[in-house]
């Protein structure tokens, strides 16, 4: 039997478990990233320090999430090479019939996206995750100083519009992808389906602005 | 009388699988507002073999949007303009008169085309072997009522019983998915008494049947429902996934 993970539903579970498992890394990163706006640089780099301070544990974090992007980016490129093997040639007219079609720009460029967010992803964990190692001193103890590296980084205007330019694909991402995860579980429910399909849009949002408020303070104001 | 119209029909003509295709552009003058798409077609053959020309090819039976025979690409969506309809219910009113109006075969690596706006679906039949059926004793009829089944339990099965198999759901899919289909043969019978004893079995077998003939995969865009002449929920398909996690949990 073409079970697992192959079948059609398989592949969509996988895809559904980790992209809501990065959904709430996601969130957690994003509140993480707002200690750099307290003000006190501080804050941040006792933050980082603290999860630094796990050691081999956060390695095994680490590795899980990657397997997480790993399975989710697996699961999503063999949906899209089953698409295209499933109609080889294409209509000469085709359009959405609307009504309760939730064919959107969003669901149509869930690959594309998905391979700027992978791109953007690669870069990032090279530029901080394992950028230039400043050093700080925080009531006596020596850390690591995330937080100048940060400023540091978004100093840099390009690096700023690409990082806003990329936040904005994030939310594309998620709004098809929040309501998208709850159907491929089989989470389907007369009131609260539509209520998940439209909180699409302000998961999005609301995850989207936050990430992109930081690059532009840290800019203008740090 | 309501005025006559005239419309283009820029139409695709194929002789058979191994020939490529191309659009032909007919013109129908004259016609009644109140003409059925596929009368419309007929008024159209009538003129092409008047002209010594082969007629355009398209499947048709009751021509009152309960069979599922009927179905195509009308402007780009399955089936036409108006929603919940089969091709053959759509009329030659829903068009402004002078209009030009594309009609495409469904197109899915598992609905080859035969010829012109017909397409093989007998993809779906094989789907249905697999498992879209129960395994009853058929002795005399049992008297009705005799099976107790809540009222909106019954509701449910009927709304998914509903389905035609017309396959506008997977023509209309950007991945050309099956899973409306299926779904709805499979909530049909899970949510039913008679379905209980294959039901592990069923949802397995359809499942790996659908994929073993080439269909894409369900990424949610929901189109199906849109274009389903029986506005089938895509709910039938979140019921299918959890049928699909029950399955494997007993297996
Ligand atoms: C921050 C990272 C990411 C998050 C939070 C995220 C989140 C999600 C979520 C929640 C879904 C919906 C799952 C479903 O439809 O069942 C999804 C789908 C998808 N993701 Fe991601 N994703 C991320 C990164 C990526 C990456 C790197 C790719 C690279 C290819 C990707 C490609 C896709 C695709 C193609 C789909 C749609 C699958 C389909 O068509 O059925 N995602 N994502
Ligand atoms: S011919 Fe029967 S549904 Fe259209």
């Amino acid at each position: 039997m073409t079970l697992w993970p192959r079948s059609s539903v398989a592949k969509k579970f996988l895809n559904a478990v980790t992209g809501i498992g990065l959904l709430l890394f996601v969130i957690v990163h994003l509140s993480e990233n707002l200690l750099l706006l307290t003000g006190n640089p501080d804050d941040y780099n006792r933050w980082t320090h603290f999860l630094f301070s796990f050691g081999p544990l956060l390695t095994v974090i680490e590795l899980g999430l990657a397997a997480f992007f790993l399975v989710h980016i697996g699961s999503a490129l063999m949906v899209y090479w089953d698409k295209l093997k499933a109609r080889p040639s294409g209509y000469s007219v085709y359009r959405s019939a609307g009504w309760t079609s939730r064919q959107t720009l969003s669901s149509q460029t869930m690959i594309y996206t998905g391979l700027v967010l992978l791109a953007f992803v690669i870069w990032h964990v090279i530029t901080f995750r394992f950028g230039p190692h400043y050093e700080t001193v925080i009531d006596g103890v020596p850390m690591r100083d995330l937080h100048k590296l940060v400023v540091e980084v978004f100093s840099n205007p390009v690096n700023v519009a690409l990082y806003v330019a990329v936040m904005v694909f994030l939310g594309l991402h998620l709004r098809h992808g929040f309501w998208s995860a709850l159907q491929s579980l089989g989470a389907y429910h007369p009131r609260w389906t539509p209520l998940w399909y439209t909180g699409g849009v302000l998961v999005a949002l609301v995850l989207a602005l936050g990430f992109i408020v930081i690059p532009v303070w840290v800019y203008y104001y740090l | 009388m309501s005025k006559k119209m005239t419309l283009h029909l820029r139409v695709w003509r194929q002789p058979n699988a191994r020939t490529p295709g191309a659009f032909v552009t007919y013109t129908v003058k004259d016609v009644s507002p109140d003409m059925s798409l596929l009368e419309l077609l007929d008024v159209l053959n009538e003129q092409l073999i008047k002209q010594g020309e082969l007629p355009v090819e398209f499947d048709s039976d009751c021509r009152e949007g309960i069979c599922g025979t009927c179905g195509f690409l009308v402007n780009g969506v399955a089936h036409g303009p108006k929603r919940g309809r089969t091709a053959c219910q759509q009329y030659v009113r829903d068009f402004k008169d002078g209009e030009t109006v594309t009609l495409e075969p469904f197109r899915a690596k598992a609905f080859p085309v035969i010829k012109d706006l017909v397409v093989d679906r007998s993809a779906f039949d094989r789907i249905i072997a697999a498992g879209g059926y129960i395994s009853v004793n058929t002795g005399s009829a049992p008297d009705a009522n005799s099976i107790p089944i809540p009222k909106d339990i019954a509701e449910q099965a009927f709304d998914a019983a509903a389905c035609i198999g017309c396959g506008a759901c997977v023509a209309a899919c950007p991945n050309a998915s099956a899973s409306l289909f299926v779904s709805a043969k499979i909530a049909h019978l899970a949510l039913l008494p008679q379905g209980q004893p294959e039901r592990i079995r069923r949802v397995l077998r359809m499942v790996e049947q659908m994929d073993r003939e080439g269909f894409g995969d369900c990424s949610n865009h929901g189109e199906c429902e849109a274009v389903c002449p029986k506005s089938i929920s895509i709910k039938t398909i979140a019921l299918m996934r959890r049928e699909y996690l029950r399955a494997l949990w007993s297996r």
